[in-house]
C-alpha cells in the first residue's frame, strides 16, 4: 500500500540554503555572528537581537527528545494507512528545537530525554529530510 | 517598554447573541451570523441602525459588508479583523473597545460564524495546514498537522516536568461535561461521563484522548461593544471591560521550546494591572479549552496556583460549579460547543448578568481568554 505522503516542504529565499545542505546530509543552522545565538527554522534576521549578520554553522546533529506525540487517529481518511505515527521535538545540543520523526524505533520504548542523532531521509529528488534515530 | 494600558471601563459589552449549536446546521455561515447579529442587537435594546462597526474573525467566511447587508445596515465607519485561526475573539473585543473609546464608532460588532463541523473541520487538518509552506516547511513534512498534536506534545513535557497525570486531564474533562450537563444549549448536554469513560475512550494524540478535544461544531456567536459611557437602552446591564491584554509569541523553534510558547504567562501581569485586581478577586473563568491539558497550564499561567500545579489544581472540583473557581461554567468548548472563544465571552456575560444555567453565586468579576493566551479579558458587571 502506497503511503499518502505528509505535504512536502516548499523552501523559501529565506531557508533554500538549509535544504540545499540536507541533501548533502548536513544539518545545518544559522548562527549569529553578534550575539552567537542559533536560530532555527532559518530567517533574515537573529530573534534575539535582529542582526542581520548571521553565518551557517554545521549542527552536532545531536540531541535529546524534548517531547513528543503518537498520533493514532488519522486527522483525515487519506491518513488512516500511517497511523500510529511519531512526532518528535529534538532539542539540538546548540540549544535549538526542532520538530522531526524517529527512525527504526519501537513506541512504548520512547522516554523523554532520550539521546537522538540526525540522520538523512531522501523524499525526491529535491527534498531530504532531517530524521532521528535513538542513539543506545 | 511598559506603556500603561487604559483600557479600564472604557467599553462595555452590551448585547450577545448565539444560534444554537449542531453538528450539521445545513445553513450557511452568512444565514447563521445574521440570526445571531440579530439577536445580540435586540438584546441590546439597538436597532440595526445603530451599529456602525463589525469585526470578523480572519478566518470566517462571512465578510462585513455581507453581513451589514443583510442587517440593512447602507455602510460601516468601521471595520477590521484579526486573525490567526481560532485565537482572534478577545482581541477583536480589544479592538471594538478602543474604537468605541475614541469615537470611531459607536456600537461595534463581534462575530463568529462557522460549520465547523458540517463544513471545513479544525481537526482534519483542512483549516490550519499551509502546505509545507513558510514555517510549515518544518512541521508539516513531519506529519504535525493539527493544533492537537501540539498541545499533546506540550501535554507530555508537562507530565515529564511535573507529574501531572491523565486524570487530571481528565478532571478538566468530567468538570466540563458536568457543566454541559446543566446547559440545555450545550451539544452534550445530558451525555455525563466517568473517570472509567474517560480513561477507556479513544486516544487521538497521545495522551490526548478524544475526550480532551474540542467539540467542532456548527453555529454563530455575536456580541455588540459600546462606549462606556452611551446610553444603555437594554433592559440588561452593560458588562464593562475592566482589563485586557493580547501576546504574540515571536518565532518558532528557537528560544528554547518555542514550539511550546504561550502568550498567556506573559499577557496576564499587564491583564491584572490593567484591570487593578488580582487572580483571587476573579469569581468566574473562560478559558479557551481547545485541548483540556491547555486548562492546566492557564491556571499557572494566570498565576490562580504555582507553576507545575494545575494538575493537583482541577482535583477535586475546585474548578467545578461551587468549588473554588468554575472555569467554563457552560461546558465550554469541550462539551458545549467549539465557537472559537466567542461562546465563553458569552457564558462570562451571562454569569456577570447572573443569568447562567450554570450561576454562580455573586459573581461580580470574570476572567475570559481566547487561543493560546492570543488575548484576554477581565469583565465586571
Amino acid at each position: 500500500m502506497t503511503l499518502v505522503p505528509f505535504p512536502l516542504p516548499v523552501p523559501s529565499i529565506d531557508n533554500q540554503y538549509w535544504f540545499d545542505k540536507c541533501k548533502e546530509h548536513v544539518l545545518v543552522l544559522q548562527q549569529c555572528k553578534l550575539c552567537d545565538q542559533f536560530n532555527h527554522p532559518p530567517r533574515p534576521n537573529c530573534a534575539y537581537c535582529g542582526s542581520s549578520n548571521l553565518h551557517w554553522i554545521e549542527s552536532t546533529g545531536r540531541g535529546t527528545i524534548y517531547t513528543f506525540t503518537v498520533t493514532r487517529q488519522p486527522v483525515s481518511r487519506p491518513l488512516l494507512g500511517r497511523i500510529p505515527w511519531v512526532v518528535v521535538e529534538v532539542e539540538l545540543n546548540e540549544g535549538v528545537h526542532m520538530i522531526s520523526n524517529l527512525i527504526d524505533f519501537q513506541d512504548e520504548d520512547l522516554q523523554i530525554g532520550m539521546t537522538v542523532q540526525v540522520v538523512f531521509e531522501q523524499v525526491d529528488d529535491d527534498i531530504t529530510l532531517p530524521k532521528f534515530e535513538l542513539v543506545a | 517598554m511598559t506603556a500603561k494600558n487604559n483600557i479600564k471601563d472604557k467599553a462595555a459589552i452590551i448585547g450577545i447573541g448565539e444560534t444554537n449549536y449542531n453538528r450539521e446546521s445545513g445553513r450557511s455561515e452568512l444565514e447563521m451570523a445574521v440570526e445571531a447579529a440579530e439577536k445580540a442587537i435586540s438584546d441590546a435594546g439597538l436597532t440595526s441602525s445603530d451599529i456602525d462597526g463589525i469585526l470578523k474573525f480572519t478566518a470566517d467566511s462571512t465578510p462585513q459588508g455581507e453581513l451589514a447587508a443583510c442587517l440593512g445596515i447602507p455602510y460601516l465607519r468601521y471595520y477590521g479583523e484579526l486573525g490567526p485561526l481560532g485565537g482572534a475573539a478577545c482581541g477583536l473585543v480589544i479592538q471594538a473597545a478602543m474604537a468605541v473609546a475614541n469615537g470611531m464608532a459607536n456600537n461595534v460588532m463581534v462575530f463568529r460564524s462557522v460549520n465547523g463541523r458540517s463544513g471545513a473541520r479544525y481537526g482534519s487538518g483542512v483549516v490550519t495546514t499551509r502546505r509545507g509552506q513558510g514555517t510549515s516547511a518544518f512541521t508539516e513534512p513531519y506529519g504535525l498537522l493539527v493544533p492537537g498534536q501540539s498541545s499533546a506534545m506540550r501535554a507530555r513535557r508537562h507530565m515529564h516536568e511535573f507529574g501531572t497525570k491523565m486524570e487530571d486531564f481528565g478532571g478538566v474533562a468530567l468538570a466540563f461535561r458536568k457543566h454541559a450537563c446543566l446547559n440545555p444549549k450545550a451539544i452534550m448536554y445530558g451525555r455525563p461521563i466517568t473517570m472509567d469513560d474517560y480513561l477507556d475512550s479513544k486516544v487521538f494524540f497521545d495522551p490526548l484522548r478524544i475526550f480532551d478535544c474540542a467539540l467542532e461544531a456548527d453555529g454563530a456567536n455575536a456580541f455588540i461593544i459600546s462606549s462606556a459611557d452611551s446610553t444603555f437602552s437594554s433592559s440588561e446591564p452593560p458588562v464593562f471591560i475592566m482589563g485586557a491584554g493580547q501576546c504574540l509569541p515571536a518565532g518558532v523553534g528557537d528560544r528554547g521550546g518555542n514550539w511550546d510558547e504561550n502568550g498567556a504567562s506573559r499577557l496576564a501581569p499587564e491583564l491584572f494591572a490593567s484591570a487593578g485586581v488580582k487572580p483571587e478577586d476573579i469569581d468566574v473563568v473562560g478559558f479557551y479549552d481547545h485541548f483540556s491539558p491547555v486548562i492546566i497550564t492557564k491556571l499557572e499561567d494566570y498565576g490562580f496556583c504555582n507553576r507545575g500545579e494545575g494538575g493537583p489544581f482541577v482535583s477535586d472540583g475546585r474548578i467545578e460549579l461551587g468549588g473554588q473557581l468554575p472555569v467554563n461554567t457552560s461546558g465550554g468548548h469541550l462539551s458545549e460547543a467549539y465557537l472559537q472563544g466567542m461562546n465563553q465571552i458569552i457564558e462570562v456575560v451571562r454569569q456577570l448578568r447572573h443569568q447562567s444555567y450554570a450561576q454562580v453565586d455573586n459573581a461580580e468579576l470574570g476572567l475570559v481568554d481566547s487561543g493560546d493566551g492570543s488575548g484576554a479579558l477581565i469583565l465586571r458587571r
